[in-house]
């Protein structure tokens, strides 16, 4: 269920301007990745480049090679859906279907795939709301709203949404920036239990976090406004955070600089 | 999250309560300085000087706005009860006039001696040529509007979205003349075709002649009520949210896919309103209806025949020689086709209504 992800001289345009410059970076299967960085040094951007979300944006545009488990995802004859039910993306903010109940947003995505039969779907909401531990809370009111819930749900129910699908990678995009500090750790302990299944790449700002969850840490810095976003380091976190090699990371985590 | 409305509440309440004291100081001392006769106490002058706090205006620009727009408000009232009133009046007594039975006969003599008129036939065609419109205008008019807010480049949107606007100012009179005079020969043509071949389904079936059937009419009808369809439900769909769309292209959407589970659900209220405000104008179009219905008083499904009808046109047609009666019986019918229009928007505000707990949510 879990595969690598191979990263190699990836570059990321927005329209003439470079966001990041060969970036090369691989993943290990069922572990935890933290992205972390000052504002605006592409981490996101990255991350929105594995499953090729980043070319939604007009004028976006990535060079380079990206792999999961040796398959090209750039490669001219893939199809960007299939690319994107194999790597699934939960976002900053909360963003269920606003028009759809709870079940409906965790089964959207299998719907899509074509999945009909009630019991089939059934399961696989039982599944995800269970692995996104998000079922008690919601399983009397599955017919509600999933906008009603409050923001710590929503991104759980995203988070179910996504591995509903049984994806293989799954990156977040700082996931908890919008929660509060229980919500977070609700996230946080489900990012542990997560990566028994799934490859999980997180952008986070908040270094504490990325201490405690992750196991290796990639470190993303810019010269200056206006310069490309560049890999700097990458190493298990506890040597990222303990033991930096770069001058650059020690100064950040420090929080001598960004 | 239960705790939000009485919070926004009360800031409201002391935004209402601040703004006196914030707007009092300087426009104060300005009227005093140069109007001595002013209604405040002599005390409210020292302002800032340690006095007491300056009383309430007994009468401000607060309080003569507030009275403007309760007058406009009950003028609105005053206004409709008063159409009310007057339909009925004049509609009355030719109803009690009628010879006929004002339901079910078909045709509409009401200024002979013995005045007969029914309104089956005209509510009939009104509601078929409208039902007829919405039914091409609406598929036409969403596809034209997603391609202008998710598939075409944004400026040729913002040109196309300009033009479909452009149509929307065209006056009915020259959509008239146009389908009486120019639009009428290929819809013959059309017609004569499907009665050849399709002759055997009824609405398809007769012996002509063709052309100003309702099927002119309605598609007549449906190009008028085009530009308000498509571009309201335009601005509806670029008001989808990003966020939404992009979870539903993580997911693996197509843009079709992406399309129909964020984008569609999400404007459904918007779009509903947009084909009533559509429906509204199919309803109660008068003048090209007029011009391109072959007038004829019967109930029939014939789209190809010539013949059709609908209150408004028929108002207009008949209007300029009718006596008393007359007019009260176009009266009369245009109280229902009042009523129609009331029952269509009622539908439509149940069915937005029904769905609020998910609409609500989503704003």
């Amino acid at each position: 269920m879990a595969k690598r992800v191979d990263a190699s001289n990836v570059t990321a345009y927005y329209g003439a301007f470079k966001a990041i410059e060969n970036i090369n970076l691989t993943v290990e299967p069922k572990t935890v990745t933290a992205l972390i960085g000052p504002s605006g040094c592409g981490k996101s951007t990255f991350l929105r480049s594995i499953n090729r979300m980043h070319e939604v944006l007009p004028g976006a545009r990535v060079e380079g090679d990206l792999t999961i488990d040796g398959q090209n995802i750039y490669d001219r004859d893939v199809d960007v859906t299939a690319v994107r039910r194999m790597i699934g993306m939960v976002f900053q903010r909360p963003n269920p279907f606003p028009t759809m109940s709870i079940y409906e947003n965790v089964v959207a995505g299998l719907r899509l795939n074509g999945v009909r039969k009630k019991s089939i779907l059934d399961e696989a909401a039982e599944n995800s709301l269970r692995s996104a531990n998000l079922w008690d809370e919601v399983k009397g009111r599955l017919g509600k709203p999933g906008a009603g819930l409050s923001g710590g749900q929503q991104q759980r129910l995203c988070i179910a949404r996504t591995i509903a699908v049984e994806p293989q990678v799954v990156l977040m995009d700082e996931p908890c920036s919008a929660l509060d500090p229980i919500s977070t750790l609700a996230i946080e302990d489900l990012m542990f239990q997560l990566k028994d299944k799934f490859t999980i790449i997180i952008v986070t700002h908040n270094m504490q976090q990325a201490a405690r969850v992750s196991d290796r840490t990639a470190f993303f810095s810019i010269e200056k406004t206006g310069d490309p976003g560049r890999l700097i380091e990458y190493d298990n976190t506890q040597k990222i955070f303990s033991n930096p090699s770069h001058k650059k990371t020690e100064d950040y985590i420090t929080g001598r600089f960004g | 999250m239960g705790e939000t409305p009485p919070r926004s509440a009360n800031a409201g309440t002391g935004g209402i309560r601040v703004a006196p004291g914030h707007g009092q100081p300087a426009g104060a001392s300005a009227r005093v300085a140069e109007a001595p006769v002013s209604t405040r106490t002599p005390g409210g002058g020292d302002l800032g000087g340690g006095g007491g706090l300056p009383r309430a205006r007994a009468f401000g620009a607060e309080r003569a706005f507030r009275g403007l727009t309760l007058a406009a408000g009950t003028a609105v009232l005053v206004i409709i009860a008063a159409i009310a009133v007057f339909l009925i009046a004049k509609a009355v007594p030719a109803l009690r006039a009628n010879t006929a039975n004002f339901w079910t006969y078909e045709g509409w003599s009401p200024n002979d001696t013995a005045p007969e008129f029914g309104i089956g036939t005209l509510a009939f065609g009104t509601v078929l040529s409208s039902a007829l419109a919405l039914l091409i205008a609406v598929p036409v008019a969403l596809g034209i509007a997603l391609y202008l807010s998710h598939y075409a480049p944004r400026r040729l949107g913002t040109a196309l979205g300009f033009l479909i606007d452009l149509l929307a100012a065209v006056p009915s009179v020259v959509f008239g003349l146009w389908g009486r005079d120019i639009f009428v020969n290929p819809v013959r043509d059309f017609s004569v075709w499907l009665n050849t071949y399709f002759g055997w389904i009824p609405i398809f079936g007769g012996d002509g002649p063709f052309g100003k059937s309702i099927m002119l009419g309605s598609l007549v009808l449906a190009i008028m009520v085009l530009p308000i369809i498509t571009s309201l439900s335009r601005e509806v769909f670029l008001q989808t949210p990003t966020a939404n769309e992009e979870a539903a292209l993580a997911l693996g959407a197509t843009r079709w896919e992406m399309i129909r589970t964020a984008v569609l659900p999400y404007g459904r209220p918007g779009i509903i309103a947009a084909v009533m405000l559509g429906l509204g104008r199919a309803l109660g179009e008068t003048i090209a209806l007029a011009m391109t219905l072959g007038i004829t008083f019967g109930i029939s499904f014939n789209l190809i025949e010539n013949g059709g009808n609908t209150i408004a046109a028929n108002i207009a047609n008949a209007f300029g020689e009718a006596n008393d009666t007359g007019r009260g019986a176009l009266i009369a019918s245009g109280l229902v086709l009042f009523t129609i229009t009331l029952i269509v928007n009622i539908t439509a505000r149940a069915i937005i209504y029904r769905r609020r707990e998910f609409t609500e949510s989503a704003a």
